[in-house]
């Protein structure tokens, strides 16, 4: 067999299984990176990778009453989201207010897996919770997610303007009048159907991957918004892309046959191209850059 | 009383060789982790504490995949995580280093798996956990690695207590914060260690955050705060297993449950004092 084989498999181009997991991962990756830039901006990673615990949490609950999946996760991430901008007057709250409703979502997801199966060992479920698979995507969750995902890029297109005045600069945002506390609110919103869209249809892994990774690694390579999220959606996507295509050869890597984890390769894609900009040249100016201490 | 008493402390609780066990195990891991919760608290590093218990499972599964000891596994594991969150992030920048080096190790203990093509619950059971069920052995293993936690600690406690309530005036005596921020990270990653293989990621996250978090809603002082955090911490524990035991409620929901109350019970009597006239100086006491 000869050596490009084992980068470009038979049947790559026209396999019906890639296709769908490149629409809904593309989907997702765009939605990610958008929402992330100001995710990033905000500081509010842990936020963001809380929110898709919180959503399993919730599908965890509708699966126990007999809900579809979907409203699980977005019911999950919303009171959760809720609960803890309730928790978070002060700055200073915020982090423990996370850190405790998520650990408190845990251990309800707990109790809910003990509920559905009656059984201690829910493996299954705890794995494709936390790492999902792109490649077992349901084709009728398509619209849902892309109609979701469109809705959380509207919601950030409308707030554009005063989410970064208020995630920049929050003191003088509130000088000038801009509704600081209710901006923050919405684009919660946004951060709650863009993480629960991903979340359900590739796990909490990849979700956080993609909602911190492109848009903090733009960030670190221009000063420029508008730059900042065009290159975030380009990382994201080619990320994606990249990890699908290698999943789908590693089907002829060692070990034989088994095929690697697509979720580990696309974080993989993502983390080497965050550290590759961490080592490289500071962002221009270095002055709004968000990664930067302060 | 005999019929109350006997529904809340029903036969066995207490001597039971797992229930004995599980008591000894969960002190130890309550001191443990209430002690680094006050410095997680102190410096807003819940996600750390979340993060380093959960992706250092990759260490064990990789460990598993090569036939080696989980333990040794997860401790390099989580050494290794901790490592490279301390030195990837820093100020704003860590939650952002802190998300990507979760990912990571979740991804590679997703590859490990796959590769040793194991269906293994062991590996799962790190994440949500039990209390019962531990050998006399590993209650052995737990009270060595406590001892060591405690050394560990009481040789870092003042140093990290300065560089984390007083940055700059620390960095100015020459205190390196990177240097502190990897003391503080492989504090939490041996709390990991320590915790994980018995109890869950879950359990240590939640030991970790809720009962320092809730100390330091009443605590006017660092040795208070630090005292309160374990006390609470402990109480939380001791509920837990007897609430489990009568229940059959899986032990990571409970003790969460309980965190959780504990916190915002702290929180609703802060600001219920904070309310009160010239309760000012108190306030600023306790949030300083």
């Amino acid at each position: 067999m000869p050596w490009w084989r084992y980068l470009w498999a038979p049947g790559l181009a026209t396999s019906g299984q890639v296709e769908l997991a490149l629409v809904v991962g593309t989907t997702v990756a765009v939605v990610s990176a958008v929402v992330g830039f100001f995710v990033v901006v905000r500081a509010q990673a842990f936020l963001g990778h809380a929110l898709s615990d919180m959503g399993a949490t919730g599908a965890a609950g509708a699966a126990l009453v007999g809900v579809q999946a979907l409203w699980g996760f977005l019911a999950g991430g919303l009171a959760a989201g809720l609960t803890v901008e309730a928790g978070s007057e002060r700055a200073h709250d915020r982090d423990l207010a996370t850190g405790v409703t998520l650990s408190f979502t845990l251990g309800l997801s707990a109790l809910f897996l003990q509920l559905i199966t009656q059984d201690t060992s829910h493996a299954g479920v705890t794995q494709a919770i936390l790492f999902g698979s792109i490649f077992t995507v349901a084709p009728s969750i398509e619209p849902a997610m892309i109609a979701l995902g469109l809705a959380a890029i509207a919601l950030v297109a409308v707030l554009f303007r005063p989410l970064l005045f208020a995630s920049l600069t929050p003191e003088t945002a509130r000088a000038r009048g801009v509704p600081v506390r209710l901006v923050g609110i919405l684009f919660l919103l946004a951060v709650v159907t863009a993480v629960e869209q991903s979340a359900l249809v590739v796990g909490a892994l990849l979700s956080t991957a993609l909602l911190v990774g492109p848009a903090a690694a733009a960030s670190r390579l221009t000063d420029r918004p508008g730059a900042a999220i065009a290159v975030a959606v380009v990382i994201a996507v080619g990320a994606v892309w990249l990890g699908v295509g290698l999943a789908y050869d590693s089907y002829l890597w060692p070990p034989a046959g088994r095929g690697w984890p697509v979720s580990f390769l696309v974080t993989a894609v993502v983390f080497l191209v965050y550290v590759a900009t961490r080592l490289g040249r500071r962002a221009p100016t270095g002055g709004a850059d968000p990664t930067e201490a302060v | 009383m005999g019929a109350w008493w006997g529904a809340a402390f029903p036969p066995g609780l207490f001597t039971y060789a797992f229930m004995v066990n599980a008591w000894l195990a969960g002190t130890a891991i309550a001191i443990a982790a209430a002690l680094v919760g006050f410095f997680v608290v102190l410096r807003g590093q819940s996600f750390m504490a979340h993060a380093i218990p959960q992706s250092a499972f990759a260490g064990a599964a990789a460990a598993v995949l090569l036939g080696l000891n989980p333990l040794a596994g997860m401790a390099v594991g989580s050494g290794a995580i901790a490592l490279g969150i301390a030195l990837l992030g820093r100020g704003r920048g860590e939650g952002i280093a802190t998300a990507m080096v979760l990912v990571l190790g979740l991804g590679m203990g997703n590859l490990f798996l796959t590769m040793a093509g194991v269906y293994a619950p062991e590996v799962f059971g790190l994440l949500f956990g039990q209390l019962v069920g531990i050998s006399a052995a590993e209650v052995r293993e737990i009270a060595v690695l406590a001892l060591v936690l405690l050394g560990a600690f009481a040789f870092a406690a003042r140093p990290l207590l300065f560089a984390s309530a007083m940055p700059q005036t620390a960095a100015a005596r020459g205190r390196s914060p990177a240097a502190m921020r990897i003391v503080f990270a492989l504090l939490v990653a041996l709390t990991a260690t320590l915790t994980v293989p018995v109890v869950g990621a879950l359990l240590a996250f939640s030991l970790m955050v809720a009962p320092a978090a809730a100390a330091a809603q009443v605590a006017r002082s660092p040795a208070a705060a630090m005292a309160a955090g374990v006390a609470i911490a402990l109480l939380s524990v001791w509920m837990s297993i007897v609430i489990a035991y009568d229940t059959n409620l899986p032990i990571g929901f409970v003790v969460s449950a309980v965190c959780a109350l504990g916190y915002v019970t702290a929180r609703t009597w802060r600001r219920m004092r904070d309310r009160r006239p010239g309760a000012l100086a108190g306030a600023a006491a306790a949030g300083a």
